[in-house]
């Protein structure tokens, strides 16, 4: 299995709503990720202001920074080598690393219901 | 029937170790909280005084720098103070979290993580964060007999107190790890130390909220709203002080009269929840409370301080608020802002100045930020001109109105995972700040049409609007999201000269004209520079005759010279008015000049 990395750069939240306007795709990759991480999926997403280590310990994240400045990012590492520099990648993508279907990261989940057992009781 | 005070406030009546001071800017929080901390430490009870305001103001009066670190005060053995500002712990934590990455990351990277670090709730946080452990810290709060929190306005002291309980709820729902505290996620492991500082709020054997009013009605009114939303939030264990309460009077004195007589039909109507709890005093005095001595007077001795007055009175000529409009007027100036502490006259400068303009014949929009400002009051429902609109930003439904917009634009993009995801998101403290830039961006586009005249927040909340919308305009050049058009242009307008003006409202006493001074030298690190200081509500210039009016009186001339020589581009000078300027016609009687 395909192990893939972002790294974000530096944001408020992972959907930008604390940003000056709602970015449509923070929120598609927010979601995207949290449906192939419930899947099981190696999948793993760092903000420059959280994990920094990650981004100082890492050799090519570290040189592309040094090269092109925070505007590389977002920078995905898929199987540690450079996959997406200053951009997000796309669900067919992402689809295509973990080879899976491209719906099953759109596809709206089923509603869920949280039932309490006490009362059913 | 006038409310029976139940007594002068006296600190002995405390009997908590925690005391927490509320009440509307400029109502005298700081001076009670001081003279407070001083006269339990002269009982031998150890004292902690903190300011937890952005604008704090203790270091004018104990006359000496303070830090956040508790420093003894010499000449009042066991009174320890400690200041905690704001900006100052944001920047801090900032450091912490930035710092060792100096030489490992290139240095415009590392500039973006300290931008993203400026943020509006890195500052509510970092302070926040200092409080709670002079709540909770065993090792702190064992050391002292009172700590004492001298609390920032009204709205800031509010969302401070609120935190806790929100942030418990958020912290836990926040499954994901990916949210607004994820810069802040090195506090999430204090979800303890926030429990307990709730805890520490709503036990009444541990803690006193002090509602410090003036006896007028906006500042009641103001403390009476606070002390239920307090309530709400099981705080239950409240005083009131009514602070700066005139006792006597000369009655053949007309300013000095109606200034009794207000004083004493405002506490007539004094709202009913306020009503049932314990009601202080404390009196009216002609000196400024600063400095160790006159803090000692306020519970002893304050009327000798009358006698000691050898002041002469000086002649200081400055115009009215007629030549500041006029100057407007003639100019063409298109956004007009008033800033400065709460309880100055802000919206009622505002207002006056509107109503000034729309009689020059200009089309005007007023509208207001101040959460707790009154357009409505000031206005009544009384027939307005055709030429002026009104309009007021209130933050709790503009975050209202900005949640609900982010959904309906997103909810036919999404999944309800994702939904889900976005509402978490939309919780978060810095919601508010967005969403009332937004408003307000809205409101400054309308200035392409007519004059818009802004009665902005206080101090604090100025300057946290402002550096958001700063840090606000960088990121929209890399924003991939929608910005609405007015927002993109406000702040090169609020910074254009010509166009904008900024007048800064204070009174004509120490501490109004010091916190004046330093918003102004913030509002130019800004690169925004104050055209006139209005210094309002002048006993000086209403050549009163009574004593104690007059002692205020001839006190207010250094702060009127302070505040025209050392600080003010343009200064005007508006009376003490006998009757409240109530309604558009009264506030006419603004455009007059000074004798």
């Amino acid at each position: 299995m395909k192990k893939v990395e972002i790294f974000d750069p530096a944001m408020c939240c992972s959907t930008g709503v604390c940003g000056p306007s709602v970015d449509p795709d923070l929120t598609r990759v927010a979601s995207a990720v949290y449906s192939l991480e419930n899947k099981g999926f190696d999948i793993k997403r760092y903000q420059l202001t959280n994990d920094p280590d990650k981004f100082a310990d890492n050799n090519k994240i570290n040189r592309v920074l040094q090269e092109k400045g925070p505007d590389a990012l977002p920078i995905v590492l898929v199987d540690g080598e450079i996959a997406n520099v200053g951009g997000y990648p796309s669900n067919d993508e992402l689809a295509e690393w973990f080879d899976t279907n491209p719906e099953e990261l759109t596809e709206k989940p089923k509603v869920r219901l949280s039932i309490n057992m006490n009362d059913l009781k | 029937m006038v409310k029976t005070m139940d007594a002068q406030f006296n600190p002995n009546d405390i009997k908590t170790k925690f005391l927490f001071l509320t009440g509307k800017g400029g109502v005298g929080k700081t001076s009670t909280a001081c003279a407070t901390a001083v006269a339990l430490a002269d009982q031998d009870e150890k004292v902690l005084l903190i300011s937890t305001d952005p604008a704090s103001n203790l270091q004018d009066v104990f006359h000496m720098d303070l830090s956040s670190t508790p420093t003894v005060i010499p000449d009042v053995e066991n009174l320890f103070v400690s200041n905690i500002d704001p900006e100052a712990s944001a920047k801090a934590y900032r450091e912490k979290m930035v710092g060792p990455y100096r030489n490992k990351l290139p240095e415009a990277v590392v500039t973006t993580m300290e931008e993203q670090l400026s943020g509006a709730c890195t500052v509510e946080i970092a302070a926040f964060d200092e409080f709670t452990s002079f709540l909770t810290k065993s090792e702190i709060v064992d050391q002292y007999d009172h700590i004492i929190f001298d609390t920032a306005p009204t709205g800031h002291t509010l969302r401070l107190l609120q935190l806790p309980t929100a942030w418990n709820g958020f912290l836990e729902e926040s499954t994901h790890g990916a949210s607004c505290l994820g810069p802040l996620s090195g506090l999430a492991d204090k979800k303890d130390l926030y429990a307990n500082a709730v805890s520490a709020l709503s036990d009444g054997t541990r803690t006193t909220l002090v509602l410090v009013s003036r006896p007028d009605s906006s500042s009641l009114t103001e403390a009476d709203r606070a002390s239920r939303e307090l309530k709400e939030l099981d705080i239950n264990n409240q005083i009131l002080i009514v602070n700066g309460l005139l006792e006597d009077h000369n009655e053949k004195d007309e300013v000095a009269s109606t200034f009794y007589a207000r004083q004493r039909e405002a506490l007539e109507e004094m709202p009913e929840n306020l009503n049932q709890m314990k009601v202080y005093s404390l009196p009216y005095v002609p000196y400024s409370l600063t400095g160790i001595d006159n803090l000692r007077h306020l519970f002893t001795s304050y009327k000798e301080k009358i006698m000691d007055a050898t002041i002469e009175r000086q002649e200081i000529n400055l115009p009215g608020l007629k030549t500041v409009v006029d100057d407007f007027s003639m100019n063409g100036t298109k956004l007009i802002f008033t800033m400065g502490k709460g309880g100055v006259g802000k919206t009622t400068i505002a207002s006056a100045i509107a109503v000034g303009l729309v009689e020059k014949g200009h089309r005007v929009h007023l509208t207001t930020t101040d959460p707790a400002a009154h357009l409505e009051y000031q206005f009544q429902s009384e027939q307005q001109n055709e030429r002026l609109t009104i309009s007021s930003i209130d933050p709790k439904h503009e975050v209202e109105k900005y949640k609900a917009k982010v959904l309906e634009e997103s909810i036919k993009d999404l999944d309800e995972e994702s939904l889900a995801y976005l509402k978490e998101d939309l919780e978060s403290p810095c919601t508010e700040e967005i969403a009332i830039f937004q408003a307000f961006a809205e409101v400054v586009a309308k200035s392409e049409n007519e004059v818009v005249v802004i009665d902005t927040a206080p101090t604090g909340h100025t300057l946290l609007l402002l550096d958001a919308s700063e840090a606000y305009s960088k990121e929209i050049a890399r924003s991939t999201g929608k910005v609405p058009e007015s927002a993109k242009k406000l702040l090169p307008q609020i910074r254009n000269l010509k166009e904008t003006a900024v007048v800064i409202v204070t009174l004509a006493e120490a501490t109004p004209v010091l916190e004046a001074s330093r918003l102004q030298d913030d509002l130019r690190r800004a690169n925004i520079d104050p055209k006139w200081w209005v210094i309002n509500q002048s006993l000086y210039a209403t050549h009163t005759s009574d004593p104690i009016l007059k002692g205020k009186a001839l006190a207010e001339q250094e702060w009127i010279q302070k505040a025209h020589d050392t600080f003010g581009e343009n200064t005007a000078l508006i009376p003490w008015f006998s009757e409240e300027k109530i309604g558009y016609n009264k506030l006419k009687d603004f455009m007059v000049e000074n004798k």
